[in-house]
């Protein structure tokens, strides 16, 4: 049959990485197609070729039996194919009406805007998406859900055969998202083909007709969303060769599920939840155990971290450290307390760039000790060296501002800050992404030796066996849920994608 | 290639010591009297004298200018503080009140005046360019409606002491301005201040993380750098024995926010350096007596001023230094 949108295996490489090749997607009109995978497995790529951002280096790509080359986004638009990003690239302060019609607008024939046919044909246009607001309002008056119908809607008004939503239900709730599906149905009707991508599984099968699967930039396949099981989908996006990887280094897990964990709970949440970011979820971590913290990308792993170090504040539920309460939404709270945060986002959150590595480890401690008791110099100086001798921080000396750093230096860096603090529990977000592989297993080890000395540690990573192997219980969350603990033999890569998949009797 | 540098070059001083080094220079060989420093009275005078009297105001804005900057904020206040404590001081001394009031009252409204742009900033979270240009509109009519729309005049020759005072040959303003900047050194270095203050300045959300708490500490700065204003305006209000709310201190927040500037803290916050500050000052009040000494028209000198700081500025980028150099070896070739 004739595909709306087909490419043909169409690759493309960046300086020192092949991001994607022989990729060969096909799309049909009148149907939701899914676009599932990992983060990092090519999925914005495609998409950028596909919308016109990117030129794929080999391959080609078909519209409607036409090949098409596409040289700028605007150029894909007006070919048919329009996009609607995650974060939506509207105007906030102009009115829906202007959004609307931003650089198409309508003129009389004496030259000046014709607002009452903008007006008209945006109410128009609107109420295809069923949606009847005053367009004459500024677009940040509405929710987000609003907004992005808004952004559907201007595409819609470059008549599009094909429709991209890059994540569009990330930041909505449940009847949001029902809407937006309502609509998407609508649409698919019209015959409009759609590209849909969500790490949302329960989404994927409540909407998709089928799904395509990148992994690691290149396909894994294409499949009828109603025949493919949870199992066999997560599967295809994590790969079972991590599952492989990880029975062959059984001996560490071994050791630190034989290691009794000790009955003194470090950190105890309990009803911990935030609305958009986790269902109601409860922790422990014990004296000397690393607890895994394992889900999908947006299954609520990171916000369930921020919440419990107090960067953001929970709904309802407390967090409590050696059975004392914390005071919510307050870090130095949780510091004093004996929590360290390394986040996710090393650059942004984590390091302070311009200051030097002396000055990035001692930090924590400072602020815990408040304006006044300063560390002197040579106190500071003391407890940098140990610490760049103690993690073998690669630095050319302490006073080398920290942004100089390779990634997993900086990393340590972090870990080295909470270690000079008062430490006895510490979060991990992702501490093994973007640093090389050698410095991947130092991180690792480092870790575990950090547990045996008595350290409580939560471990987020979207790596399972990493998970796996360095975790002696790991809660498994999806779709802002905890759905449940694995710990023994249980915790494998298999028996994470396994829980996850779980759902599969109720979908 | 960043050994090539000798140390000496890669002090946030060098560039902009250099260059008071050579408008010393320059004066020196081509003004006439420029380098004479008489004694009269026991006092010394002449145009070195001259300059270092009048850049106090601006050391004391530039002081207090430099932590805001550093916390990656912005008082565009203070010119019109200078106008507030100089009226209050101005009106004090006129009905004859006793000088530990007529000092405090002002410097207690000044600080006010911080701790209000501290808590618009750090608690409303407004934007510091408006935040503060909200007092640098408002606070010079305050202190016009103090005054009653006129010209205060007053006689209180202990008052004036701030500025017309002599301590071992010195002015006293000079002691003035050390002693802040000696009180600043210490209390930023020997507190964890200074270090908050920059971790804020170059990230605010990882200073969250490692539980720094901005709020306190830009009210701190803000209110600091109210304080300095309020300083600045009794020392200028007792220069003319008058409160003239329209023109005292007019301007002098750009001089502030130029000094630290050229004295190398980033405008977008992170490392400061307050040394740097104080020779911006001087290198801003050398140039300003410089122009008036050769005679350059009145109307030229703004022009001559805004060529030269653009100069420095563009001097002390290392990106700018890289691509003179790469120009004149020639080949293209990268520092």
């Amino acid at each position: 049959m004739d595909y709306l949108l087909e490419t043909s295996r169409i690759g493309i490489s960046f300086p020192g990485v092949k991001a994607l090749s022989g990729i060969d997607f096909r799309l049909k009109a009148g149907e939701v197609h899914a676009l599932m995978g990992q983060n990092g497995a090519g999925k914005s790529t495609l998409l950028k070729i596909l919308s016109g951002v990117y030129r794929q280096d080999e391959g080609r790509i078909f519209l409607k039996g036409r090949e098409v080359n596409f040289s700028s986004p605007t150029e894909a638009q007006h070919s048919g194919i329009s996009t609607v990003h995650q974060e939506i690239n509207l105007i906030p302060t102009l009115s829906v009406a202007e959004n609307l019609f931003l650089g198409i607008q309508p003129r009389t024939s004496s030259g000046r805007l014709d607002w009452k046919k903008i007006h008209r044909d945006s109410e128009n246009i609107l109420s295809r998406l069923d949606l009847r607001i005053d367009v004459s309002e500024q677009l940040n008056s509405y929710s987000t859900a609003i907004r992005q119908f808004v952004a559907i809607a201007r595409s819609l008004l470059f008549s599009a055969d094909v429709l991209i939503l890059d994540e569009p239900t990330s930041s909505l709730d449940k009847d949001e998202a029902a809407k937006l599906f309502a609509v998407i149905r609508g649409l698919k009707r019209d015959g409009l083909g759609i590209i849909f991508v969500t790490h949302f599984l329960d989404q994927m099968y409540e909407i998709s007709d089928r799904a395509t699967v990148l992994r690691n930039g290149e396909m894994i396949g294409c499949f009828e969303a109603a025949g493919l099981s949870r199992m066999d989908l997560i599967t295809a996006m994590v790969g079972d060769a991590q599952a492989a990887r990880a029975e062959n280094e059984p001996s560490k897990r071994r050791a630190r599920t034989s290691q009794a964990p000790g009955d003194e709970r470090i950190l105890e949440a309990s009803g911990l939840s935030r609305s958009g970011a986790i269902e109601p979820i409860d922790l422990s971590i014990g004296k000397g155990e690393v607890i895994g913290l394992a889900g999908l990308l947006g299954s609520g792993r990171s916000e369930t971290a921020r919440i419990l170090f107090g960067i953001d504040a929970p709904d309802k539920g407390d967090v409590r450290i050696c059975g004392s309460r914390l005071k919510p939404c307050s870090p130095i709270d949780a510091i004093m307390a004996g929590m360290g945060f390394c986040p996710e986002d090393r650059k942004t959150e984590g390091i302070i760039g311009n200051l030097s590595v002396r000055e990035n480890i001692i930090l924590a401690l400072q602020a815990s000790r408040g304006l006044r008791r300063m560390l002197g110099r040579e106190e500071q100086a003391a407890i940098a060296g140990k610490f760049i001798e103690a993690l073998s921080i690669k630095t050319s000396s302490a006073e080398e501002a920290v942004k100089n750093l390779s990634g997993g230096n900086q990393q340590k860096v972090i870990i080295a800050r909470w270690l000079a603090s008062n430490l006895r529990v510490l979060i991990l977000d992702e501490p093994t992404r973007g640093i090389d592989v050698a410095s991947k297993s130092e991180m690792q080890n480092l870790i575990l030796s950090l547990a045996d000395q008595g350290l409580g540690v939560l471990f987020i990573s979207s790596e399972l066996d990493e998970v796996a192997r360095c975790c002696g219980r790991a809660a498994v969350l999806r779709d802002r849920r905890k759905i449940g603990e694995l710990s023994g033999d249980e915790l494998s890569p298999d028996g994470i994608m396994r829980m996850i998949a779980g759902g599969e009797s109720a979908a | 290639m960043r050994q090539k540098l000798p140390d000496v070059l890669r002090s946030p001083y060098f560039w902009s010591l250099l260059f008071l080094a050579a408008l010393l220079i320059f004066n020196i060989l081509f003004t006439e009297r420029f380098g004479v420093i008489e004694v009269r009275d026991g006092h010394f005078y002449g145009n070195i004298m001259d300059i270092l009297r009048r850049s106090v105001p601006t050391v004391l804005l530039g002081t207090g200018m430099t932590l805001v900057i550093a916390t990656g904020g912005i008082d565009l206040s203070v010119g019109a503080v200078i106008a507030v404590s100089g009226a209050i001081g101005a009106l004090l001394a006129r009905d004859g009140y006793p000088l530990p009031v007529i000092i405090a009252l002002p410097l207690a409204a000044a600080l006010i005046s911080g701790v209000w742009n501290g808590f618009l900033v750090a608690k409303i979270g407004i934007q510091p360019f408006v935040a503060t240009l909200i007092l640098m509109v408002s606070g010079r009519g305050i202190a016009q409606l103090l005054c009653g729309g006129q010209i205060i005049k007053f006689s209180d020759p202990s008052f004036e002491y701030i500025s017309a005072g002599f301590i071992l040959g010195f002015p006293f303003s000079m002691y003035l301005a050390a002693a802040v900047l000696a009180a600043v050194q210490t209390v930023t270095r020997k507190t964890a201040l200074g270090l908050f203050i920059e971790s804020i300045g170059v990230n605010p959300a990882a200073s969250r993380c490692v539980g720094i708490n901005a709020t306190s500490i830009k009210l701190i700065v803000y209110a600091f750098s109210g304080l300095c204003a309020g300083i600045a305006g009794l020392l200028l209000t007792t220069e003319i024995r008058g409160a003239d709310a329209n023109n005292v201190g007019l301007n002098l927040e750009m001089d502030a926010i130029l000094a630290t500037v050229i004295g190398g803290t980033a405008m977008t916050g992170g490392k400061f350096y307050l040394a740097g500050s104080v020779i911006g000052a001087l290198i801003i009040q050398t140039l300003t007596t410089t122009i008036l000494a050769r005679g350059v028209t009145r109307p030229a000198t703004l022009v001559v001023k805004a060529i030269v700081v653009i100069s420095i500025s563009l001097i002390q980028s290392s990106v700018f230094r890289s691509q003179l150099s790469g120009l004149l070896a020639g080949r293209g070739g990268r520092a």
